[in-house]
């Protein structure tokens, strides 16, 4: 677990207890990475070139050649996987649906995409927006049921997706802002005072790939300003989230739990230097479920991401989350009319979970053929040892499409750290600031087609996949070094292959 | 109604991904069973109809505005009945127009369509004319929101956050005119004096406002029949000449999407599935039937190659439509169209009025299984027409859900 020292010191994976401190190490272990700004942007070669051949040793060349063959001509959805990479290519039901679901599923996409109104109005279905809220529809954020997109320099995220979670220090975990709860809604209904206008600030930081090629890192700074309910906390952390797209979500649901289990290993026992754990999350009842969804696995079923989503971004509240997202001060003091108890019924609730849980994913683009040398570096270089290409469902209950498929999402759906650069000193439940849940892969290369450009990581720093790869460190280190070092056509080789996804 | 932006409208500007997509996309067939002529012929017609609806649908909506602008000169009942009637012409002949969406075209173009501002649901009510909760709040009551209410400043507001809200276009007009509708079995019932300075708060502004409105509406609809019309219309004559070799698949892109997805979906099924009175998309002044009989009608329009003369009066022919294209093509087809077009019709027609009571009830009530049966001819429409895009060498699959 944690980070990890330099591959060619030799030294032995940092143990699990000092988990909390990795921003600490993180200096000690490699000079490079604060003193330029956090970025993990190394320039000198030495030693770290003897990382990029031993990289190469997590697998070699045949083992990697036969996995990344082998893998290759697996349909990326599985049975769901559809042809169409237009600009709706996020949007399509998983194919084979009868007509009481297809039509559900149009129930459920109206909802996603429509805009929720003030309550009260005619369309009562519609109604209970805010009263605080970052976004009126699920589809602002996920546009066209794909990515969110981050500001430019000096601007506001705006409701396109971008959400800041707020939070301070507690004994286990993080509290919410006592003044401002746990997410800042920048946007509110007419008479009420949006809680702050949060900009976004993109530091630069520089750093040389192994053959002397320049790349720049950016990474954001968020400044709240016009704060409405008083001073926040001195304690505030802040944390960024980017709407991810939705593809897929159903198979990924159906990974049986063993399966996730299986890939753990938080010790490190078996010294490769990954240490991936899954984020248990105890539901209403005590019970354990593996965390899958959302940026840090926070939560354990769809059902849980999508009413979390309803009530923090949109503000509608819903069986599952039947109070407004507001502190204790804001619900005492804010007047506004309620749209119903839940706000969303639960029948358009439900529709919704559907909807989201049956998009289907677009095929890779590109032969086999075409896509073997990137993905053989994808393997050679380590990518593969979190971004777990091939996954296996179990039963869904969710119909036959979903069930028992093998497909390739490239995740392993646990957590795994990933250094100081990344982190942003928000705890979300038992997951330390530098752990990241590992994101499924698919569908990447066809954001620029959905949502016109990519943003990537959490916080949508990255605006290509080098910068996504260059930001790997911890656990990930030896594979991004691996790359940093690799000659000019294997990234190039390796970035092609992520395109076509 | 948020538009769907579809593939056509892709920024060509992504480089490798855009190539490789295209490169494995739909192909156009080899052995080619098209007849370029007769393409030209209906490709040239189904401009003219779009400039004869466009131009007729500026007409009502100029009329409409000069009935806002005597309503808010002069409130009266009358003049609010006169305003509502002419809302209801202009509305009907809007719904003709809508087999022009989906596919990237002067209504729904990604740099400057007008879709969004003309057609967006649901209205959001308290954000244009203030909260229960809080008086002296939306668009009319909070003039911090709108300090001048002119067409500029609205169409800034209607695109902001994301998402848009809606503050303009038909849904925005039709709630001033009606107002909020709590009635089970009628319209809203906004009262005249709404707009009469003095007897209602904000009702200057209210009356500026719907003043603007009227006068935004023309001017959208005047820039999409310029864009159609051969004097004025480079996108006219982009698509007669067929510049992209894509006229034929946007056409029939916008018969597909509008059938199943907008259709089918958005407007039959959500507001089967939800029974909720107000799923309908004009739910102020109860009008919905009548929109989804204009759409259809919009449809057989460009099939028949001639306005629908119970819409327009007696039409000249004005050429070819896409039943003689298809009649060429696959005569079996063309007449399993030309039927199930016409069925679709009669079954909506069929729905009893007003739609917000149909779709209530078990599902063995005559008014849902009407619902139902429109449901069913519009699935089918959609599946004939995906036939036919196919055989025309086009995968249209355009329709989530459809």
């Amino acid at each position: 677990m944690s980070l990890r020292g330099p591959i060619w010191s030799g030294a032995r994976p940092a143990p699990r207890r000092l988990r909390g401190l990795p921003w600490l190490l993180a200096g000690a272990l490699g000079p490079w990475l604060l003193a330029r700004g956090g970025a993990p942007a190394p320039s000198a070669p030495g030693p770290a070139a003897a990382a990029a051949q031993q990289g190469a040793r997590a697998a070699t060349a045949d083992e990697a050649e036969r996995r990344a063959e082998a893998s290759l001509d697996l349909p990326l959805g599985g049975a769901i996987t559809i042809e169409d990479h237009s600009q709706n290519a996020f949007g399509f039901p998983i194919p084979g649906l009868d007509d009481a679901a297809r039509r559900a599923f149009q129930v459920g996409n109206s909802f996603f995409r429509g805009n929720w109104i003030a309550a009260p109005a005619s369309a009562a279905g519609r109604d209970g927006l805010g009263p605080l809220f970052n976004a009126r529809s699920c589809g602002a954020c996920h546009g066209l049921d794909g990515r969110g997109l981050v500001p430019a320099d000096g601007g506001t995220p705006d409701g396109q997706g971008l959400i800041l979670r707020l939070g301070i220090p507690g004994p286990a975990g993080d509290l919410p802002e006592p003044r401002y709860g746990a997410q800042l809604q920048d946007q509110a209904l007419p008479g009420i005072e949006p809680e702050a206008r949060p900009r976004i600030r993109w530091i630069e930081t520089r750093g040389r790939y192994g053959d002397g090629q320049e790349f720049v890192l950016r990474a954001p700074r968020f400044e709240l300003e016009q704060p409405a309910y008083g001073r926040f906390d001195p304690g505030l952390r802040i944390g960024a989230r980017l709407a991810p797209q939705l593809i897929g979500l159903g198979l990924l649901e159906a990974i049986p739990i063993g399966a996730l289990e299986a890939a753990e290993d938080p010790h490190d026992r078996d010294g490769d230097g990954i240490s991936g754990r899954v984020h248990w999350r105890l539901s209403a009842d005590g019970a354990k479920h593996p965390g899958r969804f959302g940026w840090k696995a926070t939560q354990a079923t769809l059902e849980g991401q999508i009413a979390a989503a309803f009530v923090n971004d949109i503000g509608i509240t819903s069986e599952l989350a039947p109070a407004e997202a507001l502190s204790a001060e804001q619900a005492a003091e804010l007047r506004f009319a309620s749209g119903g108890q839940p706000e969303v019924e639960a029948a358009t609730f439900e529709r919704v979970v559907l909807y989201s849980r049956l998009l289907a994913v677009p095929a890779q683009r590109g032969s086999a053929e075409a896509l073997r040398p990137g993905a053989l570096w994808f393997e050679r270089f380590g990518c593969a040892a979190c971004h777990t290409p091939v996954q296996h469902s179990g039963l869904s209950p969710h119909g036959p499409q979903l069930s028992q498929q093998a497909f390739r999402p490239y995740t392993d759906l646990l957590l795994h750290d990933l250094g100081a650069g990344l982190a942003d000193a928000k705890q979300d439940g038992d997951a330390a600031p530098s752990e990241w849940r590992t994101p499924p892969l698919w569908g990447l290369g066809l954001v620029p087609v959905v949502n016109g450009r990519l943003a990537l990581l959490h916080d949508g720093r990255a605006r290509d996949f080098a910068e996504a790869i260059l930001w790997h460190d911890g656990e990930a280190r030896a594979a991004r070094e691996a790359f940093r070092l690799a000659p000019a056509e294997a990234r190039r080789a390796l970035l092609d292959f992520l395109a076509c996804l | 109604m948020r538009p769907l932006t579809l593939a056509c409208s892709l920024p060509l500007l992504l480089g490798p991904v855009v190539f490789a997509a295209r490169a494995a996309g739909p192909k156009e067939p080899l052995d080619d069973p098209r007849d370029p002529a007769l393409e030209q012929r209906f490709l040239a017609t189904y401009a003219e109809l779009a400039e004869a609806r466009y131009r007729a649908i500026h007409g009502a909506a100029r009329e409409l505005a000069a009935c806002l602008e005597a309503l808010v000169d002069q409130p009266s009942e009358q003049r609010l009945g006169a305003a509502r009637s002419a809302w209801c012409r202009a509305r009907e002949l809007y719904g003709t127009s809508e087999a022009l969406r989906f596919y990237g075209g002067p209504i729904d173009d990604p740099r400057d369509g007008v879709e969004a501002l003309l057609n967006a649901w649901p209205v959001d009510e308290s954000y244009i004319d203030g909260h229960p909760a809080a008086p002296g709040t939306g668009l009319v009551g909070d003039p911090r929101l709108l300090p001048h209410i002119d067409p500029r400043a609205l169409e800034l507001l209607n695109q902001r956050g994301g998402e848009t809200h809606v503050a303009t276009g038909w849904h925005a007009i039709e709630f001033l005119l009606w107002g909020v509708d709590s009635d089970p079995d009628g319209p809203g019932q906004r009262a005249h004096t709404d707009f009469v300075v003095g007897a209602a708060p904000s009702a200057e502004r209210r009356g500026q406002l719907l003043r603007v409105l009227g006068a935004l509406l023309v001017e959208h609809l005047a820039q999409l029949e310029r864009a159609w019309s051969p004097a004025g219309g480079a996108y006219r004559e982009r698509f007669v000449a067929d510049v992209d070799g894509r006229s034929l698949r946007h056409a029939l892109a916008g018969l597909v999407v509008l059938s199943g997805f907008e259709l089918a979906g958005e407007r039959l099924v959500v507001a089967l599935e939800t029974r909720d009175q107000e799923q309908e998309h004009s739910c102020f002044s109860d009008t919905t039937l009548a929109d989804l009989i204009a759409d259809q009608r919009g449809i057989l329009e460009i099939w028949h190659g001639q306005l629908c003369p119970q819409l327009h009066g007696p039409m000249p022919v004005a050429g070819c439509g896409l039943g003689e294209l298809v009649q060429a093509l696959d005569p079996a087809l063309a007449q399993a169209l030309e039927q199930q077009l016409e069925a679709t019709l009669a079954a909506v027609e069929a729905i009893p009025a007003p739609f917000d009571q149909a779709i209530l009830g078990s599902d063995e009530d005559p008014g849902r299984r009407a619902v139902l049966a429109a449901v069913v001819a519009f699935e089918q429409q959609t599946r004939l027409l995906s036939a036919l895009a196919g055989r025309c060498g086009y995968r249209i699959q355009l329709a989530p859900g459809g």
